[in-house]
């Protein structure tokens, strides 16, 4: 596959730096990150535990604020932006998905879904119909009353994708999607993800462990000791996915 | 959703939801939604907060109904004879700490002008034989026969004719076990006299400890032995379009000797002193507070726990961009149906205990304006209880939502 004609940075991170804790405990846990994600694009982050993954998607999704460096994201810059003002971005510009699922445990799929629209301002009966497409788009059309505790580890993973889709965000941020799921139900949430990632307005990184998930990366990003190790486009170079992880 | 063109291997067993299930869907407000499913969700807990919310109302309710009543029944015999002016000793206290006039008051408050009539009115301590023996200490008021403001009122048996004639009085059907008489035609002997039962009122209680005993001016005169012109108290009724005030310092400035007050300034004295120089509305008033203090801990901690248990939600909210005050709304919606229910499960037991206690010694009142202010009350209680939780999202950080 090559890279999509159309395609544009949507999220740009420049020298970004995190220090975590107070002096004289203090840690650099990321040191000097240089990354862009384009649209119509998935990217896989992988790296060693404590090497500044989930921190690196923390800040990349303006839950956490760095220490240094500067993040534009849609194009906005989010230097010095108060915590309402991030949430804002976030809720026009990121979509989630957890690796706990992290839905609501009293609301349907379908209300999980609306929730979130609900917090995009939409809402009353657009938000229903967009809702049951986005479940219908993952392929749980059938299951929109269906309650997360009679669901499955994949089905509530499917009901997470359709939450952070819904509302059209700019970028998706998946925090190890297929940990919690087995080998099949892995692979559908993967293959599904990068469906989503086919789209030209939206950037899709997902942070993993599970090599299996490899063939579905556009590119690939290392990250060892809160330094970028490496970043290949497997499908580009035409090098066998197996050997673009380190 | 762009998805759909190519839906995944997994979308083929899709059955698309029937108009009328969508239709269902629709009414609530996701925040409300998420709210009362948050309440509900944890029965246990919400049936705790709910009771917890409930005796507070209860309490508060009744406490307050209390209070109301005795108000009430403090003012009942000065609402019961309506006069423009009360014409009253100086240093009156209350309708029922009575002392005499010294008789020239009619007279001079009749010569004012803009007065239209003036009439005596006596109140005075008396001793009660029981026929059957012992003795207690009643309250014997008088008024003239002749006049519309004529005492008692709510006579069930009997008539307030009856009382012209000599020696006889007129008691409520409730005070007959402590005045040991039970029916019309009983005798017993009042400042040593011995007096006839003529008339039985209904519900026509004194606040304090002492039975009212109603007769007639001449005979309470007689009775309590004041002179042919004495009374305690000259109600005052003006001319139409007099001045009140006017009147008031004209029959002030003839009268040195006395306070002229309106029937709301004679009512608000009266009940000023009992409710809050006796320490009886203060004790009230503490049974409110204690409601209230129930309330609020009881609602605090079941909120706050129900918070705690649904933080991960909460920072999860937070994490796709959910502002402070849409967590804090759906914080507040718990709080306030929680009160909702509450107050409704809590003030219709109230207003069942007001009703058993229609019959007894207690007087408890309930009206509108005091169960506005008291939903008032519970919703505000219930906010107030949110702090604490609303303290605990707001300072949720959506960081966690990566670590579990």
């Amino acid at each position: 596959m090559t890279e999509p004609s159309n395609s544009q940075v949507i999220v740009e991170a420049e020298g970004i730096v995190k220090m975590l804790g107070s002096a004289p405990n203090e840690i650099k846990v990321l040191k000097g990150i240089d990354l862009e994600l384009q649209t119509g694009e998935l990217t896989l982050m992988m790296g060693p535990s404590g090497s500044g993954k989930t921190t690196l998607l923390s800040i990349l999704g303006c839950i956490l604020s760095p220490t240094q460096g500067k993040l534009t994201i849609a194009g906005h810059k989010t230097q010095n932006m108060s915590k309402e003002q991030l949430a804002n971005l976030r809720r026009k510009h990121v979509g989630f998905v957890f690796q706990s699922y992290n839905l609501v445990p009293t609301l349907s799929a379908v209300e999980n879904v609306m929730l979130a629209l609900d917090l995009r301002d939409i809402n009353g009966a657009g938000a229903y119909e967009q809702a049951a497409e986005a479940l219908e788009a993952v392929g749980l059309g059938h299951r929109i009353s269906a309650m997360p505790s009679k669901m499955s580890g994949g089905e509530k993973q499917r009901v997470s994708i359709a939450r952070a889709l819904a509302g059209s965000p700019s970028v998706i941020l998946a925090d190890e999607p297929t940990a919690a799921l087995d080998a099949k139900n892995g692979m559908a949430v993967m293959e599904l993800l990068a469906q989503v990632a086919q789209d030209t307005r939206r950037a899709v990184l997902a942070v993993t462990h599970d090599h299996r998930t490899l063939q579905f990366a556009d590119r690939i990003i290392t990250i060892d000791d809160g330094r970028i190790a490496g970043s290949e486009r497997p499908k580009v170079s035409g090098k066998p996915v197996e050997m673009a992880a380190h | 959703m762009e998805l759909a063109a190519s839906a995944p291997t997994f979308a083929k067993t899709r059955t698309a939801p029937s108009p009328r299930a969508r239709q269902g869907k629709r009414t609530l407000p996701m925040v409300v939604k998420l709210a009362y499913r948050n309440l509900f969700h944890d029965r246990l807990s919400f049936f705790v907060t709910v009771v917890g919310i409930m005796f507070s109302v209860v309490l508060v309710a009744v406490q307050s109904g209390i209070y109301l009543g005795s108000a009430n029944k403090i003012a009942a015999i000065i609402d019961a004879a309506p006069a423009d002016l009360w014409v009253v000793p100086l240093g009156t206290k209350s309708y029922d700490d009575p002392s005499f006039l010294s008789g020239r008051e009619r007279y001079m408050a009749l010569s004012a002008p803009g007065v239209a009539d003036s009439e005596d009115m006596l109140v005075s301590f008396a001793r009660w034989r029981k026929p059957l023996g012992g003795e207690t200490t009643v309250l014997l008021i008088g008024t003239a026969g002749d006049s519309p403001k004529a005492l008692p009122l709510n006579i069930t048996d009997g008539s307030r004719e009856a009382l012209e004639a000599p020696n006889t009085v007129a008691i409520d059907r409730s005070y007959f076990n402590d005045l040991g008489v039970g029916q019309l035609d009983d005798v017993a002997e009042l400042n040593g006299t011995t007096v006839k039962l003529v008339a039985i009122t209904k519900r026509v209680r004194s606040f304090t400890t002492l039975p009212f005993v109603f007769t007639s001016l001449e005979e309470s005169r007689r009775l309590a032995g004041a002179n042919q012109d004495q009374a305690s108290y000259q109600r005052v009724t003006l001319l139409p379009g007099a001045d009140i005030d006017t009147v008031r310092k004209e029959i002030e400035r003839r009268l040195p000797d006395t306070e002229v007050l309106t029937q709301a300034q004679f009512r608000t004295r009266s009940q000023d002193y009992w409710l809050k120089q006796t320490g009886a509305g203060a004790a009230l008033d503490a049974g409110k507070l204690l409601g209230l203090i129930v309330g609020i801990v009881i609602v605090a901690q079941t909120l706050y726990s129900s918070t705690k248990d649904h933080i991960n939600e909460f920072a999860t909210l937070r994490a796709l961009g959910a502002g402070a005050g849409y967590i804090v709304k759906v914080i507040l919606i718990q709080a306030i149906l929680s009160g909702l229910i509450g107050y409704v499960l809590g003030m219709s037991l109230a207003l069942i205990a007001i009703q058993a206690a229609q019959d007894t010694k207690l007087t408890i009142i309930m009206t509108m304006p005091l169960a506005v202010q008291l939903f008032a009350i519970t919703i505000g209680m219930c906010i107030f209880a949110a702090t604490s939780a609303i303290i605990k999202v707001i300072r949720i950080d959506p960081a966690v939502v990566f670590s579990r």
